[in-house]
């Protein structure tokens, strides 16, 4: 499957990622009204962790044995069986959490206020996801993974 | 019904799905039947309180979608319990009178709610809580009877969902629990004090250290209880959630060993071989503590029947670590335990940071330089970073400096750890 893939020695840290990814999940698409007026309700996929010279960009890895869909109360959390993609019904979540106990990553979120959990789904429909797009330096590839 | 089967499932939760999808992983052709004592297509029990407090509806109770056994092939007979299991001829006893022969078998029939002697239990208006009957039974009596006081017995999992519910349904809750905290078996002291500011600033009130002397009852109907100290507490409904026991009934004299659940190995058989257990009927080894217990939470039924499903199917899967963990959110208030949660001696070394404003408090518990366990409270972002360091077992002393610090991700991980868990390879146990 094609996955998201962080290069750890090209990453700045610059944070586009996360906005990139507030934007594709904002209603208007737009940088200024999502920021202005839907950032509340609004939570990125995606987490830069900064430590010294070193950043790194996280975001669900998909797994092969998902835990977070072995644990998901609801059967919100599946497997896109055409894609390969992790994906959360955001309408069956009850916010109990029990993805975020249990995701080795740490790459599922909260949503803002109590919202159903938040996590990535690739940008479905979208020829390459938002944070692989927006990146300027390079630092995340969108790229066939076998193993 | 077909009278014989080459797979055999009795049961129809977590277990039982997670089996279902572990057969059908690798066998998509011979055939499943699926025997459940519930007439109901397969639905999330942790749910019921979601339920109860209205916050979904029924439809969205359902574990799987309304064609998930068609599509997988699977011929189901609900509402039908399997009574006894003959292991010599390998037949399935149903409560219907039919017989089924089977290949292999899974039992997945989950607990039953424990209901300890106390003079009044049999009373109308007293009700456990781990079904979809049982929610449905507690709707319908607030609504006949108009009850506005529900008293709780059991600070557990079960009793703290099930106050938050009637306390959605405006109900006047009051929470019993004999163990000096809340939640005892996830949360530590602090945890336990968040949690209780949490239920009483909604409204609840709690009872700690003491248990019911009896319920009172008028022509047969709950009136109230008397708590050990002697008082009374009005209320027209009591929920009993003192614990769940394995529903083993089913294997009694068939030769399968059964000890408080049913005994099974790292691949899910019991004693007989081709005949497994899974989920919260299942005892297996608990890989922290090494002891033998059922472990009957929700993630643990789901693997350990998609490890039976899979052996079921002839794929020697493993069960690679076992161990406690919840995550519950209630009354706004997110909490998440994981392994040795509450452990304390001097064989551990503990982490822990609060913030009292915040109703924010971690523990980390290490021992042998290793992540036994970890709780958050109110803070739970990330928690999963933990789980999976216990899963690994992999030797933190490098870095534990840095476990509770608010930055720390996987970037404070050991780089061959974090480039396996970045490949989607999970965690190796």
């Amino acid at each position: 499957m094609k996955q998201i893939v962080a290069r750890e020695e090209y990453c700045i840290g610059c944070r586009l990622c996360e906005i990139n990814c507030i934007v594709h999940r904002s209603q208007s698409k737009n940088i200024i009204t999502a920021f202005r007026h839907e950032r509340e309700g609004l939570t990125p996929s995606v987490v830069v962790e900064s430590s010294g010279q070193h950043n790194f960009a996280v975001q669900c890895r998909h797994c092969a044995d998902a835990p977070c869909v072995e644990a998901c109360i609801t059967g919100a959390m599946t497997r896109d069986p055409e894609t390969g993609a992790v994906i959360c019904d955001t309408k069956r979540c009850v916010s109990c959490w029990s993805c975020i106990m249990v995701c080795p990553a740490g790459a599922v979120m909260r949503g803002a206020s109590g919202k159903p959990a938040s996590k990535c789904d690739q940008c479905a429909g979208e020829s390459e996801p938002c944070c692989v797009a927006g990146c300027p330096n390079a630092a995340l590839k969108w790229e066939e993974v076998n193993d | 019904m077909q009278n014989q089967t080459k797979y055999l499932v009795i049961g129809n939760s977590t277990a039982a799905v997670g089996a279902v999808e572990g057969i059908r992983s690798f066998d998509k052709t011979h055939s499943i039947s699926l025997v459940s004592r519930e007439p109901y297509h397969t639905y999330s029990r942790p749910l019921i309180s979601y339920l109860l407090a209205g916050k979904i509806e029924e439809d969205r109770l359902y574990y799987r979608p309304g064609d998930f056994y068609l599509k997988n092939n699977v011929e189901t007979t609900l509402g039908v319990a399997v009574e006894k299991i003959d292991t010599t001829t390998r037949t399935a006893h149903l409560s219907d009178g039919q017989t089924l022969a089977f290949e292999k078998a899974v039992i997945a029939t989950g607990g039953k709610p424990f209901i300890p002697k106390i003079e009044g239990v049999s009373s109308k208006g007293v009700f456990t809580f781990t079904s979809w009957n049982d929610a449905s039974a507690v709707d319908n009596y607030i609504k006949t009877t108009g009850a506005q006081q529900a008293v709780v017995l059991g600070g557990g999992l079960i009793g703290v969902k099930s106050a938050e519910a009637l306390r959605a349904r405006n109900l006047e809750v009051t929470v019993v629990e004999l163990a000096p905290r809340l939640l005892a078996l996830a949360l530590d002291a602090q945890g336990s004090a968040f949690a209780q500011e949490a239920m009483e600033e909604a409204g609840v009130k709690v009872e700690l250290g003491t248990t019911l002397q009896r319920i009172v009852s008028k022509n047969g109907i709950a009136t109230g209880v008397i708590l050990g100290t002697g008082r009374e507490v009005p209320c027209q409904i009591v929920i009993v959630a003192v614990g769940v026991i394995p529903e083993t009934g089913l294997v009694a004299d068939s030769g399968i060993t059964v000890d408080r659940g049913i005994v099974v190995n790292e691949h899910c058989m019991t004693s007989v071989e081709g005949i497994y257990a899974a989920g919260d009927v299942a005892q297996g080894t608990n890989s922290l503590t090494g002891e033998s217990r059922p472990i009957p939470i929700f993630p643990n039924a789901y693997r350990q029947g998609h490890v039976t499903g899979c052996n079921m199917a002839g794929e020697p899967e493993t069960l690679d670590s076992s161990f406690a963990m919840n995550s519950v959110e209630f009354f706004g208030l997110p909490t998440i335990s994981a392994g040795l949660s509450t452990a304390e001696g001097s064989e551990f070394k503990i982490l822990e940071m609060s913030n009292p404003h915040k109703k924010s408090h971690k523990r980390v518990i290490l021992r042998d330089g290793k992540v036994a366990g970890a709780l958050f409270v109110g803070d739970v972002d990330r928690a999963g970073i933990f789980t999976g360091l216990i899963r690994s077992k992999i030797d933190v002393s490098s870095f534990q400096s840095s476990l509770l610090e608010q930055d720390f991700g996987l970037l404070s991980l050991p780089v061959e750890y974090r480039k396996q868990v970045v490949r989607g390879k999970g965690v190796l146990a």
